[in-house]
């Protein structure tokens, strides 16, 4: 298969977080993922999206979202960006400290982290840019690999 | 698809039989609004049924978490009841299985509340 590559422009809004999970959903079942990979890799983008939209762009209406999908025969990649000022992931706090634990919020990171197979966040004063990545079961680039 | 709410009493207990999602938004306000409005009627033993609960994102759980709070603040006591696998799984991974009181049996979570 060769490489097929989509992406949108979007409004800071909820209808967009909710747009986004649809077409990850929508996304992953044509690359062939399974159910539950479906569901893990919407709500990662469901998740990046919420972040994009609420901490990034606050609600801003002058500010976009750009969503992308590539589908290689290896993976899929997603890669989300917004035009906030910019994320520093490493004042994020762990959602799983006993302190935290019991927090409201600060959840959606590490859900990502744990749906996705690589997880880079590229933060800068224009932005953050999400870039998420599921490995496809069975790909044709795993074939070539194994040992003879 | 949005969530729905209807509560009911047994033996004392309010259940809140919930569908659909948790998300940020509508599904989280309709849980919160539920919680509260209870609370404030005095009805401080709750179950919350998510037996047809089919999706919770970080904000949905962040509600759950504020839910079970917010009720214990107030000498209230909330239990879940009837997880789905998805639900059963986000509260693992985030930790909160534990956290909650988890029923899987109606009759056995209403019993559990104290008298």
């Amino acid at each position: 298969m060769s490489a097929d590559r989509v992406s949108y422009t979007l409004d800071s809004t909820l209808e967009t977080v909710n747009n986004a999970e649809e077409t990850a959903s929508r996304m992953a079942a044509e690359a062939g993922f399974d159910d539950e990979e479906v569901m893990k890799i919407s709500m990662a983008v469901r998740e990046a999206a919420v972040n994009a939209v609420l901490h990034g762009n606050a609600y801003d209406p002058n500010k976009k979202v750009t969503l992308a999908f590539e589908r290689t025969p290896r993976d899929l990649v997603i890669v989300i960006r917004d035009q906030g000022k910019g994320l520093d992931a490493s004042k994020i706090p762990d959602p799983l400290a006993p302190d935290n634990l019991m927090k409201t919020s600060g959840r959606g990171i590490f859900l990502i982290r744990s749906f996705m197979d690589v997880v880079e966040i590229h933060p800068s004063h224009t932005g953050t840019e999400f870039r998420m990545i599921k490995h496809v079961p069975g790909n044709a680039a795993d074939s070539k690999e194994a040992p003879q | 698809m949005s969530m729905k709410s209807s509560t009911r009493q047994v033996d004392g207990v309010t259940i809140v039989d919930l569908s659909g999602r948790i998300t940020l938004g509508e599904g989280s306000v309709v849980l919160r609004d539920t919680v509260r409005d209870l609370l404030s009627k005095g009805q401080k033993k709750i179950l919350l049924n998510l037996g047809d609960v089919n999706y919770i994102d970080s904000s949905g759980i962040g509600e759950l978490v504020s839910a079970f709070t917010t009720a214990k603040n107030q000498g209230g006591e909330l239990k879940l009841l009837n997880l789905t696998k998805k639900v059963h799984d986000l509260l693992q991974i985030t930790k909160l299985y534990t956290v909650f009181d988890v029923k899987e049996d109606e009759a056995a979570g209403v019993k559990s509340f104290s008298k």
